[in-house]
């Protein structure tokens, strides 16, 4: 495992990199816009929140916290210490809670939701396409086509589909929410049925959504592959089938992990968006309100908290290629 | 050239998206022609009106009137005005008058209508009625007995000195009107939306200006991807690990993410379509860069490259006449891709709320927002939504599928 430790270091610093410039982008980009935020807190204040106490509160804490009135790079370390912290200050639109709070409740959701969706639609779409490439035929014509209208469809839009057939024709599944509205969170039995119930439809349109343009991407690599040198040879050799199935779906599969990692910032926002349309209780429901609200720093917080998470997501990736990828083992061992 | 353009438009899937796309671009451009009205004017008053044609009453009454006689006129009459629930509330009564339950079907008009009368009786009182639902029953075999008169209705007018009705006119239950002799009659092949606005015009009006920010964001994501990618690829050195490095950060961090971010800050006021376009344009350039960036790296050191660089020829003199002709086509994919991508980011942002304002113009996203937060697909509103993920799925799909015929006709080695 010697030889693994400098790729794995290397891994690990590009993604410090990438957080601090995360970082610096989440802070820097709102402060570019002509004005200064303080001055568009105060002004969206005034149109909105009757609460002066709260208004008063919020004005107080965020000129302290934030220091506007200071220079750039000790805004920029005040911003970093306060981040380390988990302190993002209070919450716009759902005054008094904090904005850690809110996130605090919607996080687990988005994961629970994502993770799992997007793992099940990358391994089901590259099974039927690595099938559809390996069968050609009848199988090919009806998966390949199905799997290209899939991948075009929007996440929003196979949502809405999946809600209205299964949802409000069939009634098999509830339309809105993570459980039932008469429900208060705890552990019993009751309401861990209500949660998978609610759980199935934006699972299902997420995985659906993964499976085509996974199933696409595999189909063509393992039809390179099949075509390669090295299949031909082991056929000559009289290898059987089965294991140069085994080789061949080895090596298409190492492309699409990597595509994974490229393209899971893509799908997490595809499906952020199909949370809202199932009112999830996650982050995507949650950027909808900050948004409506006017709500800056839980914005700034959840665009943060998103963009950890996809970090995190492509670290973790890049980590099982270098285990499964042996060039990887090669290349270290020199 | 002309022998290029032969070659694509043979290619099966090139001419399929390209025809899917053209219908959609002539539509778009004719519609206005013939419907000329502004897409976002209200014109319902009241929200979610179903797809159909809609005849003006008052200009019926006027018109000429002809009689037909028709058998199953009156029948229609009644089972159309005939309710669900005046249908299960006889039920209820019936079988609390002691008629068994398998012989009432509520779905035969007639059969029931039958019943109802030979049982009814309003003296009776059934175990466990109260007052109010006996004077209900009493209503409903009222309104009942009215819906099967065969009296023509009355058209009365106020007199305007003494404001008393003066009968102007009556009409009889065989009265028709030929549509085309009515001066009003307005058809809505998708019904309105939620703010009383027509569904096609908003709908035709909302694909052009998508297809607009689809374009600009696609062109200004490729322009800044190919210039990168010419200038990493070509220049290499130092140059290339700067941009390398840049263009590797904002692989990993969401583009999404960083939309949300400008667009916010942006603000409501300034978000035109035209800037939503530009800031996809300027998240999306990341992945052009780099494919353009391997493309030029294998170009670099040709024959024919190093010998217009022996020839004298400047950076710019080479990439232009020695690189460019060659990735071209690569160019001209990703920019199509670009554009349906750009669409699809528009409609993400616009149902999170920060897509372009909502007063100008429609955007295919801005109708899905709007369609979202008045929960049309909860009420079965089906019009005021499903079009417009129709539109969008078309136009992704048939921009693909160009992509993929393209792609087979450059690169043979993928043909079946």
């Amino acid at each position: 495992l010697k030889g693994y430790r400098k790729y794995f270091l290397n891994k690990l610093l590009w993604f410090l990199v990438t957080l601090v410039a995360a970082f610096i982008l989440n802070f820097i980009l709102p402060r570019l816009m002509p004005g200064d935020p303080v001055a568009a807190i105060v002004s969206r204040l005034a149109q909105g929140m009757s609460n002066t106490t709260g208004i008063q509160a919020i004005y107080e804490q965020y000129a302290e916290q934030f220091g506007t009135n200071r220079p750039m790079h000790e805004q920029f370390l005040l911003y970093m210490r306060n981040v380390f912290q988990g302190d993002f200050g209070f919450s716009f639109s759902q005054y008094p809670r904090t904005v850690a709070d809110v996130i605090r409740s919607s996080i687990l959701w988005t994961i629970g939701l994502q993770f799992p969706a997007i793992i099940v639609g990358w391994i089901i779409g590259n099974s039927l396409g690595a099938l559809a490439a390996y069968r050609r035929g009848s199988f090919d014509k009806v998966v390949m086509p199905v799997s290209i209208f899939m991948s075009n469809l929007p996440a929003f839009g196979m949502a809405v589909v999946l809600l209205v057939i299964f949802g409000v024709s069939l009634r098999w599944f509830p339309t809105s929410g993570g459980y039932g509205f008469d429900l208060i969170p705890n552990f019993s039995w009751k309401f861990l049925w209500s949660v998978f119930v609610h759980y199935q439809l934006p699972f299902w349109s997420i995985v659906l959504i993964t499976i085509g343009g996974q199933a696409i991407g595999m189909r063509s690599m393992a039809i390179y592959e099949l075509n390669a040198d090295y299949v031909k040879y082991s056929r000559f050799m009289g290898i059987k089938d089965r294991k140069i199935v085994r080789y061949v779906f080895r090596n298409a599969m190492l492309p699409q992990i990597t595509g994974l990692a490229l393209s899971i910032g893509t799908m997490v926002g595809g499906a952020l968006v199909a949370e809202i349309i199932f009112s999830y209780p996650g982050l995507g429901s949650t950027i909808l309100t900050a948004v409506l609200g006017q709500d800056y720093p839980l914005i700034s917080a959840t665009t943060l908290i998103v963009t950890l998470m996809v970090l995190a997501a492509n670290f973790a990736i890049e980590i099982v290629y270098g285990i499964l990828d042996p060039r990887i083992k090669a290349a270290q061992a020199d | 050239m002309k022998h290029l353009l032969q070659q694509i438009f043979r290619s099966g899937k090139f001419v399929a998206g390209f025809s899917i796309l053209a219908t959609i671009l002539l539509i778009v451009l004719i519609y206005p022609l013939v419907v000329p009205d502004s897409p976002l004017q209200i014109i319902g008053q009241g929200t979610f009106f179903a797809p159909g044609i809609y005849v003006n009453v008052y200009d019926s009454i006027s018109a000429p009137h002809y009689t037909l006689n028709l058998d199953e006129a009156a029948e229609r009459r009644i089972v159309s005005r005939f309710k669900e629930e005046d249908r299960e509330a006889i039920r209820e009564w019936l079988v609390g008058a002691g008629l068994p339950e398998s012989e009432i079907d509520i779905a035969n008009t007639a059969q029931l209508l039958d019943q109802w009368f030979t049982n009814f009786d309003p003296t009776k009182r059934l175990p466990g009625m109260t007052n109010a639902d006996r004077n209900y029953y009493i209503r409903l075999n009222n309104s009942i007995q009215g819906l099967l008169s065969t009296e023509a209705a009355i058209i009365a007018m106020k007199n305007g000195e003494t404001a008393v009705l003066e009968e102007s006119g009556t009409v009889p239950q065989t009265a028709y009107v030929n549509v085309n002799q009515v001066a009003n009659v307005r058809v809505l092949p998708l019904g309105t939306d939620n703010f009383g606005r027509d569904v096609l015009t908003q709908l035709v009006s909302a694909t052009g200006v998508s297809l607009q920010i689809g374009i600009v964001a696609g062109l200004i994501a490729t322009m800044i991807g190919l210039v990168l990618g010419l200038v990493s690829g070509y220049v290499g050195g130092i140059v290339d690990d700067v941009i390398m490095f840049i263009t590797n950060l904002f692989i990993v961090i969401p583009s999404f993410v960083l939309l949300i971010l400008i667009s916010f800050s942006i603000g409501q006021e300034q978000r035109g379509a035209f800037t939503i376009a530009v800031v996809i344009g300027f998240t999306s350039w990341v992945w052009t860069a780099r494919a353009v960036r391997s493309q030029v790296i294998s170009l670099r050191n040709r024959d024919h490259v190093n010998l217009s660089k022996l020839s004298g020829h400047s950076i710019a003199h080479i990439i232009v006449r020695d690189i460019l002709p060659y990735i071209a086509s690569y160019v001209i994919m990703a920019l199509i891709l670009q554009i349906s991508s750009g669409i699809l980011a528009e409609a993400g942002l616009s149902i999170l709320g920060l897509g372009p304002k909502t007063t100008d113009v429609p955007t295919l996203g801005l109708m899905m927002n709007w369609a979202m937060i008045y929960q049309a697909h909860i009420l079965g509103k089906w019009w005021a939504y499903f079009p417009v993920i129709v539109t969008i799925a078309l136009i992704a799909f048939s921009m693909n599928l160009m992509n993929t015929g393209l792609d087979q006709v450059f690169n043979p080695a993928l043909r079946d």
